[in-house]
């Protein structure tokens, strides 16, 4: 690794000062993906701004039928939360079945979130439950946020500091694990609640999309069945060694029916 | 150069680092305790998991900066009084190993399940173990090493 100066600030603030002062300045939330690309030298930070030192990022809070998760809240965090359990299982159980124990004691949600990876769980979940993403400067809506392959909405020096998720009526989630890497082959989001009805796909595409056939027909008849016969175009859907397009077009269909059925 | 101060199996140690020293490297090159393997530095193999504040790591993929001020424990600090730790022992007893060098990983996170699920199941096991790899055993006598090392536990040996 090319080495870079670590900082550790103790609030949102200081970190947003670091960030513009430095020439290629980085934020560190879990460091389960930025330390590997900076092994590889797919990147080349020239300062580090750990978030790890700022006390309040880590919160959980169920209120005003809103879960409110922090963002540097670790996904075991998400996973053992007993409020979290209670108000979205789905989302605890999304979050207890992200990598391997070790990725989840260190992985948090703003940094998944900030990363976008096309095969990344919590995607499924922000845009499943038409979540807000709270940064230091504005609010954006999921269906706002994910732009493309590891592209999002947010501004170069910006900082999620917490993502707000409105309490659903039900919700499930089925992923289709990679059977090396764990991340989503494919996985979808289902969810009826104060955002509508949402079905939520990551893996398949360059980020997060929502499947409106599949919405349309749940809205009507919130059943397993009632996705008979829906079909997802593979055109623009991702093809690799793991699986064609054709194969996670297909892949969508099946979880989406075990994301419904999870859901009761 | 930056300090870093934190306590490692009950001492308290400090040393100078470079921002991108690993936590792995700073046990292994700097502190001299060579337990803590590194497999792959791809966080993938988990033969380098140490508990950061009681709760399992991979020490490849955490810079020793962001250990500032925790409890670390290695697999160096299991033993007491010259006794093997129950988990150590069991995966004696029960061939959980063989060429042994996946092995303190597996204990570390072993050791993290028992804390959850002081009798686990042989599914809880093979779940938990999701990010460590072993070469050699084919896992079979790793999952009987846990299994047993958690009864001994309970039974307080
Ligand atoms: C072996 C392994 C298996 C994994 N399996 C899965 C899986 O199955 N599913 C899955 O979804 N993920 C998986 N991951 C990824 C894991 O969830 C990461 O924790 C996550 O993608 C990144 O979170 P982090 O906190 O570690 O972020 P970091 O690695 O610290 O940062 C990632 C990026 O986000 C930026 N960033 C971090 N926090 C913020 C913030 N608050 N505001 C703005 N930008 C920020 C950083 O600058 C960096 O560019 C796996 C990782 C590993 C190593
Ligand atoms: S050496 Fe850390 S996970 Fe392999
Ligand atoms: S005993 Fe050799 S790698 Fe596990």
């Amino acid at each position: 690794m090319y080495n870079f100066n670590y900082h550790r600030p103790s609030s949102v603030a200081d970190a947003a000062k670091l960030l513009s002062s430095a020439s290629e300045g980085k934020l560190l939330a879990g460091g389960q993906t930025l330390l590997p690309t900076i092994k590889q030298r797919l990147n080349k930070p020239s300062d580090l701004i750990d978030l790890g030192g700022i006390k309040d990022l880590n919160t959980v809070k169920v209120e005003g039928g809103k879960v409110v998760i922090g963002a540097l809240t670790r996904h075991a965090d998400v996973a053992g939360s007993d409020a979290v359990r209670k108000a979205i299982a789905a989302l605890a159980s999304l979050a207890g079945a992200i990598g391997d124990p070790a990725v989840r004691n260190r992985g948090t949600i703003g940094g998944s979130l900030a990363n976008s990876d096309p095969a990344a769980d919590y995607p499924a979940a922000v845009l499943g439950l038409g979540a807000t993403i709270h940064t230091n400067s504005r609010t954006i809506a999921a269906d706002d946020y994910f732009k493309g392959l590891f592209e999002t909405a947010l501004n170069p020096g910006e900082i999620i500091t917490a993502v707000s998720f409105p309490v659903p009526e039900k919700a499930g989630y089925a992923k289709f694990p990679n059977p090396a890497s764990r991340y989503a082959m494919v996985g979808v989001f289902v969810a009826k609640g104060p955002a509508g009805v949402r079905v939520a796909v990551t893996g398949a595409g360059a980020c997060a999309f929502r499947q409106k056939a599949m919405e349309a027909a749940l809205a009507k008849n919130w059943s397993a069945a009632a996705l008979d016969g829906i079909k997802t175009s593979a055109d623009e859907l991702n093809s690799d060694i793991h699986g064609s397009a054709e194969y996670r077009a297909h892949l969508i269909g099946v979880m989406a029916k075990r994301a419904v059925a999870a859901a009761g | 150069m930056p300090k870093v101060s934190m306590t490692v199996n009950g001492k308290a140690v400090s040393a100078e680092v470079e921002g991108r020293t690993l936590l792995v490297q700073l046990l292994r090159d700097q502190l001299g305790m060579t337990g803590t393997h590194v497999g792959c530095d791809t966080s993938q193999c988990g033969a380098c998991v140490v508990h950061v504040d009681g709760r399992s790591v991979k020490a490849c993929t955490m810079l020793a900066s962001q250990a500032e001020g925790s409890q670390v424990t290695t697999i160096e600090g299991l033993a007491k009084d010259g006794k093997l730790h129950p988990m150590q022992e069991a995966f004696r007893d029960n061939h959980g190993l063989q060429c042994g060098f996946c092995t303190p990983g597996m204990i570390m996170s072993a050791l993290e399940l028992v804390k959850h699920k002081p009798n686990p199941s042989e599914h809880e096991v093979r779940d938990w173990l999701e990010g460590n790899l072993c070469r050699c055993t084919g896992y079979h006598n790793i999952v009987k090493s846990i299994q047993a090392g958690a009864a001994a536990m309970r039974g307080g040996k």
